[in-house]
């Protein structure tokens, strides 16, 4: 009888899972004893960290889209629909139009979804780089400011790429120096919590280097509303800031899907953190952002956390027991200006030290973001 | 820390997150909880000793109590 397994979103975790079986388990697939499918409501992959440079004019949003069916191997059946209910009693998927799909091994890679209605105003008064439009947006923004307030505001975590925020301020700082126009502009990056990253030993890195670019910093800021006539941003903690540009990260949600299943809160499936195994159903995983795992919502953790799955999974098919966990490695490189960045790596056991600073680490993320394509197809 | 007999109308279980995120799952629910509603937070992360007071004070919320448990605590915060 045939194995098979269902993958749940064509993102980083869904793409890497997805050749990481075809290869694994290539002999299987060719015997027909096991069938991996891919589904995705969107034909493109989209590589998400292309956006952050979308607002300086250095990439376009076409830059992070190709074609799921150039990336995934053949062996794998890519199905582009969308589900629309899980049934792990079942097992059993039910997709636009009712048909049903049933699963031997489901794994869930639905990702983040921005939720920005959650917030009065947000949609009317806030841009974002969190999504290609709002990318392009804030592009159109940007060109045309040149003097004023500019407001960068986390609304909530966990969010995509927490590394992101510092990113943008650090960059948008060093891009308006080079344009002559940092002395017209004023920068104030606000934080949900008491520091500036969730992250001490990266916040502690990270706050120096704000204050040495006359960065502002409110911490303890949870934006309850914003008023886009009065350019006003109000925090649940009675805080007022006037902005001339307010850039938001929008509260972020994993899709209706997982909580309708019963499978966790707000669309983050609730795992075990080693094995990635959902806690409320059987045979079903999680991973990359849909995984409440606590670390980063990264491409480099779903990267990772592919390989354990695709283990995992492939060990059950053979009857052979799972061995492969994940220990919550990450890595993320994060820029500190137009020309430099740091790196940082860490798991569950071991803080990050980000790196100083450095020309080289910068053309490093560059280069590891064109690269990223070798990634998704499962060479690198 | 004090044993209660208080009656949330709401409770966060945040076992087994890291932090910050039994204070962002505190302040999540703190959103759309009426004034005078009193949610629960449970924690087995430490460092919530010192966020949850931390950000009550500073929204000015009330804590009104903090238990401990063998494996957790539980705080529970009244909404201004």
């Amino acid at each position: 009888m045939t194995e098979r397994v269902v993958i749940v979103g064509g993102g980083t975790g869904g793409a890497v899972l997805a050749n990481d079986l075809a290869d694994r388990l290539g002999s299987e697939i060719d015997a027909g004893e096991v069938e991996v499918t891919l589904v995705n409501d969107d034909p493109d992959h989209v590589y998400k960290p292309v956006w952050l440079y979308v607002p300086f004019g250095q990439r376009e949003p076409a830059d992070g889209r190709r074609p799921l069916r150039e990336l995934v191997d053949d062996r794998v059946g890519l199905r582009i629909d969308h589900v629309t209910e899980i049934d792990t009693d079942r097992e059993r998927l039910r997709t636009t139009g009712g048909s049903t799909m049933r699963y031997d091994y489901l794994a869930l890679a639905t990702g983040s979804t921005l939720a920005p209605g959650e917030i009065p105003g947000l949609e009317e008064g806030g841009h974002d780089y969190y999504s290609e439009t709002g990318s392009e947006a804030l592009r159109e923004a940007l060109l045309s400011f040149t003097e004023g307030h500019l407001v960068l505001s986390v609304i909530g975590t966990p969010h995509m790429c927490p590394a992101a925020p510092l990113e943008f301020v650090f960059m948008a700082d060093d891009w308006l120096r080079e344009r002559g126009l940092r002395d017209d502009v004023d920068i104030t990056y606000t934080y949900p919590i008491q520091r500036v990253h969730g992250n001490p030993h990266i916040a502690e890195w990270a706050r120096p280097l704000m204050d040495e670019r006359d960065i502002g910093v409110e911490t303890f800021f949870n934006a309850e509303s914003v008023d886009p006539d009065a350019e006003t941003v109000t925090s649940m903690e009675g805080t007022e800031l006037d902005y001339d540009l307010l850039v938001a990260i929008p509260p972020h949600r994993g899709i209706d899907l997982i909580e309708d299943a019963g499978l966790g809160d707000r669309g983050w499936v609730d795992v075990d953190k080693h094995t990635l195994e959902a806690e409320a159903a059987d045979d079903v995983y999680a991973l990359g952002d849909t995984a409440d795992t606590g670390v980063p919502n990264a491409g480099s953790v779903a990267h990772y956390q592919a390989g354990v799955v695709g283990q995992r999974i492939a060990s059950e098919i053979r009857d052979r027991p799972a061995t492969a966990t994940y220990d919550g490695k990450t890595l993320c490189f994060i820029e500190t200006g137009m020309d430099a960045a740091s790196f940082v790596e860490f798991d569950y056991e071991s803080p990050p030290s980000p790196a100083p600073p450095s020309q080289k680490l910068h053309w490093s993320k560059l280069a590891y973001n064109e690269s990223y394509w070798l990634t998704a197809r499962g060479l690198l | 820390m004090t044993e209660t007999d208080i009656q949330p109308a709401t409770t966060v279980d945040a076992r087994g997150a890291a932090c910050p995120g039994p204070l962002m799952d505190l302040i999540g629910e703190m959103r759309s909880a009426d004034s005078g509603a009193i949610v629960r937070l449970l924690s087995d992360n430490e460092q919530s000793l010192t966020d949850v007071p931390e950000w009550t004070n500073e929204a000015g919320h009330d804590l009104l109590a903090t238990e401990e448990t063998d494996d957790h605590y539980a705080f529970y915060v009244e909404k201004a």
